[in-house]
């Protein structure tokens, strides 16, 4: 099936090979009309004013809401915070649950395929509250090492934080195990990057058993700058705010202040609201696929890249098997730097990303400075494979004459 | 763009002067007695340049550099020192000037004989997400001869 319609930009630019998708996705014209019309038909600032306008604002941004909490699996709505993204999310449950439960002596525990997203936050959290960060290591096939996991945890673990799929290798974490064994042996909070899980699995909050999921609009076909957090009520009530301003305040005295209900607590100032409306568009898009639908489709190309990368002399694949990955290959190519094969390739319309991914920890782990990745999404097909490969195999050319 | 000419300027980017100076660098390694040691990095691609300089006087009597990273950056690294060595900080300016002009796209200095080998860097102006890459010895090198003059 042709998705690619669907997508303006690609419709526009039908030689191009976009597989950069982990980096940031393309916009259906769905989500980019239901910008416009909110824009055209409800701009004004939701929860302020009292006037028709206002209120329509207002439920538009609540029902973005219910529709992304639906999507989610989250039956307790109020507990879906809308963020600029995961960046956002993670720096919120650092910031106004770390600060204050975190102390001396006590534990981190990250992983070492992490985003810096959800790396940096608790590294500083614990420099700043004189705690120790753990870092869980991976085994040679880019899994998470579950029994150098288990070592880690502790009843001084107060933090444990992974995420749902890495972006940088596509694994797939085994979210059930992790929680099993935290919930076992800590009585740590549990934070989960779902920056990638979200555009690619069916993600059922309720279900996970993580306390803190953060997630990104624009990685599942949703606008820039509009993500969320979920958590449980009983931590987001009991948490300070985050940050403060309008919207979040009951009522300021003059030297206190009480704060609003949930959520409108943790989401001082005016809201992106035209980016919730235009997220909950990208809610519908995808389910009307069917996440299921996402994750074989971007299987089925995934295999058949790494297959065909495998085949080529030189190439150096990371991570697990495509069986247990989203729709990620990260490989390199002989001493032809991952930077040089992307503008190999971009001179031939196919934008991948070349670099540490945002995850320099990984990246010394691997011991390479940068790596190629190649990320597949509801849009591609199998030319876009074609047209890597083929590019792959001219970098191999341009680069061979001057071969030692 | 049509595809075919951005094709063409590949071709152009990848010169085998350029190929020769990634797979053979020259003045690669540690310089023994170095005055200045100046570390540069592109955290966005991960290429790293440490640039060794030996001053006599304001002249650069040596240098040498290490690290890792694109053709671009290190092929860049290799012909700068080839060019810069035994030069004074009076002529050196000039020349980075240029370089920087040529790869930026401000001034068509394939000609320029001055610039010796790094003109074959001249396709990097039609990348501008390679101009770092060509520019990071350079930087180096201008923050090694600033800290010299203090
Ligand atoms: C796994 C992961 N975590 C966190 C982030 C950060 O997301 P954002 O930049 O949307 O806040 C990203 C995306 O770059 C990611 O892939």
């Amino acid at each position: 099936m042709n998705r690619r319609a669907d997508f303006p930009l690609l419709a526009a630019n039908p030689d191009l090979h976009y597989l950069d998708s982990a980096a940031t996705s393309q916009k259906p014209a769905v989500v980019l009309d239901a910008l416009r019309e909110f824009y055209e038909t409800s701009n004004a600032n939701p929860h302020r004013g009292a006037y028709e306008l206002s209120v329509a604002a207002t439920d538009r941004y609540d029902a973005a809401r219910a529709t992304l909490a639906r999507f989610l699996g989250v039956a307790d709505a109020d507990c879906l915070i809308f963020t600029r993204g995961t960046t956002e999310a993670i720096n919120l449950v650092a910031s106004a649950w770390g600060w204050r439960n975190v102390g001396p002596g006590d534990e981190i525990v990250v992983t070492a395929l992490e985003h810096h997203a959800n790396f940096v936050p608790w590294q500083q959290l614990a420099i700043g509250r004189g705690a120790t960060l753990r870092i869980c290591e991976l085994t040679s096939d880019g899994h998470l090492d579950l029994d150098h996991f288990r070592t880690l945890l502790s009843s001084r673990t107060k933090v444990v934080a992974f995420a749902h799929v890495s972006n940088a290798l596509g694994t797939i974490n085994p979210v059930r195990e992790l929680v099993a064994l935290a919930r076992e042996l800590t009585g740590a909070v549990i934070v989960c990057d779902g920056a990638q899980g979200v555009p690619h699995l069916r993600v059922r909050y309720d279900e996970l058993g993580v306390d803190f999921y953060a997630f990104s609009g624009h990685k599942m076909c949703g606008p820039m700058a509009i993500g969320g957090l979920i958590g449980p009520r009983w931590l987001l009530e009991t948490m300070p705010p985050y940050q403060m301003g309008g919207d979040m305040i009951e009522f300021v005295h003059d030297q206190t202040t009480t704060w609003n209900v949930l959520p409108q607590k943790f989401e001082a100032g005016t809201p992106n609201a035209a980016g919730a409306v235009g997220l909950a568009a990208a809610a519908d898009y995808l389910d009307a696929i069917g996440m299921d639908e996402v994750l074989r489709h971007e299987r089925e190309l995934v295999s058949d890249a790494y297959a065909r990368l495998a085949a080529i002399d030189g190439v150096i694949l990371y991570g697990p098997p495509p069986s247990e990955r989203s729709g990620v290959v990260s490989f390199t190519l002989d001493d032809v730097h991952p930077h040089d094969l992307a503008t190999i390739l971009d001179g031939d319309g196919i934008c991948i990303r070349a670099g540490n991914h945002c995850a320099q920890p990984l990246m010394r782990r691997l011991d390479v400075s940068a790596t190629a990745r190649a990320s597949f999404y509801v849009y591609n097909d199998k030319s876009d494979t074609d047209a890597l490969i083929a590019g792959v195999l001219k970098a191999k050319e341009v680069f061979g004459h001057a071969a030692v | 763009m049509p595809l075919s000419d951005r094709s063409a300027q590949i071709s152009a980017l990848y010169q085998e002067m350029i190929l020769d100076h990634y797979r053979r660098p020259r003045n690669k390694g540690e310089l023994e007695g170095a005055d200045a040691s100046v570390a540069m990095k592109n955290p966005l691609c991960g290429d790293e340049i440490y640039l060794h300089v030996a001053f006599d006087g304001d002249a650069v009597r040596d240098l040498k550099f290490t690290g890792r990273g694109c053709s671009i950056s290190q092929a860049s690294a290799s012909m700068m020192t080839q060019l810069i060595k035994g030069k004074s900080a009076a002529e050196i300016e000039p020349l980075r000037d240029r370089f920087r002009d040529m790869v930026m796209g401000k001034a068509d200095a394939s000609e320029d004989a001055s610039l010796g080998s790094l003109r074959s860097l001249s396709g990097v102006a039609k990348f501008p997400a390679r101009v770092r890459c060509a520019l990071l010895a350079w930087n180096a090198l201008e923050t090694a001869l600033a800290e010299r003059s203090g």
